[in-house]
């Protein structure tokens, strides 16, 4: 890689840059609840955000007053899907946000499911 | 205690889901699919025309292993990566709503798997047939880790059509592996790419995948 390059890469990078997102999670990396936290849990808030709260704790309460996956609150924060999982866990910690839809991993899925699937796939 | 200097997001600018594409309150149950390919196979298309909302953009950070945590002051030297991954989302019904993440099949975006699989239903590979290597690497990998795919030949008009039986010949695939053709701008296509995944996902929920 050049220099040139790798000066580009670090321009590009001031938004996410690690420093600042070690900040907003306080330098925590996870938590017992973060281990069940996937891409596609659903978040719903239990109540409104507080005063004084973390601006990004706020942000999530009031995106999730319906659910919302955990991608989608990071693609609308702009935030990585870690860093969201960190604050998601705070939340549920806080019980100030529901998780719904842990579909268990399961090495094959169930026969039902995928029935459930295919029926929604063929309305398309 | 003041949170205003880690501030990333500035809570009155955040523009969340339009009405129309909130999820009611009913919806309890999540799963995903993931369409693996290489950059400009057509994954993003295929997700675009089925989902029922436009595709969002997630970004994971990675800071390059190897750097020592504790060096605070090394922190902005640390170099980093920002890997995009493109979704969509299908409402299957009042409960269940379906995940649909395009993800880069290159080795080195590899080391993100491991959670974007984890309870996966399934994969699409797509595959661009001026191509085909990228789609080595990325079937072996999903077969080492046992998750069950269909492959997608996406219809580019310069690229060589192949007779099935010749691709799964140069894929490698073993028979019991779907292997279709789709134009990744047509819905209807796209759909027929997630059913026939779905079909397959079911013959090996109800019969032991062949060893």
């Amino acid at each position: 890689m050049s220099e040139s390059d790798q000066k580009s890469d670090a321009q590009e990078w001031d938004e996410g840059d690690p420093e600042r997102l070690y900040v907003i999670t306080r330098g925590r990396s996870g938590s017992t609840e973060k281990a069940a936290i996937d891409l596609v849990t659903l978040v719903v808030s239990r109540s409104g955000p507080m005063p004084g709260m973390q601006p990004e704790h706020a942000a999530i309460l009031r995106l999730c007053q319906s659910p919302l996956s955990v991608a989608e609150i990071s693609a609308y924060l702009h935030l990585p899907v870690s860093v969201v999982t960190v604050l998601v866990a705070d939340l549920l910690a806080g019980e100030r946000v529901e998780a719904r839809a842990l579909v268990p991993p399961a090495q094959l899925p169930d026969a039902a499911l995928i029935e459930a699937v295919m029926h929604g796939l063929q309305k398309l | 205690m003041d949170f205003k200097s880690s501030e990333l997001v500035d809570a009155d600018t955040v523009v969340g889901p339009r009405v129309e594409d909130t999820l009611p309150s009913s919806a309890t149950a999540a799963v995903k699919i993931v369409i693996v390919g290489g950059f400009g196979v057509g994954k993003t298309t295929l997700v675009g025309s089925v989902s029922e909302i436009r595709p969002l953009t997630t970004e994971e950070t990675m800071t390059q292993a190897g750097v020592g945590v504790d060096d605070v002051a090394g922190v902005e030297r640390k170099t980093a990566t920002t890997v995009a991954m493109d979704f969509g989302r299908i409402s299957i019904n009042d409960e269940l709503v379906l995940y649909l993440f395009g993800t880069p099949g290159q080795q080195r975006f590899w080391f993100l798997w491991n959670g974007l699989f984890r309870g996966a239903l399934g994969a699409v590979v797509l595959v661009d047939t001026r191509r085909l290597e990228v789609s080595f690497d990325v079937i072996g990998r999903l077969e080492e880790r046992d998750v069950p795919f269909v492959v997608a030949m996406n219809t580019f008009p310069d690229a060589p059509s192949y007779p099935i039986d010749e691709l799964r010949t140069a894929l490698d695939l073993p028979a019991h592996v779907p292997i279709v053709d789709c134009d990744a701008r047509k819905r209807a296509s796209s759909r027929d790419v997630l059913m026939t995944l779905m079909r397959y996902l079911h013959s090996l929920a109800v019969t032991p995948e062949p060893s």
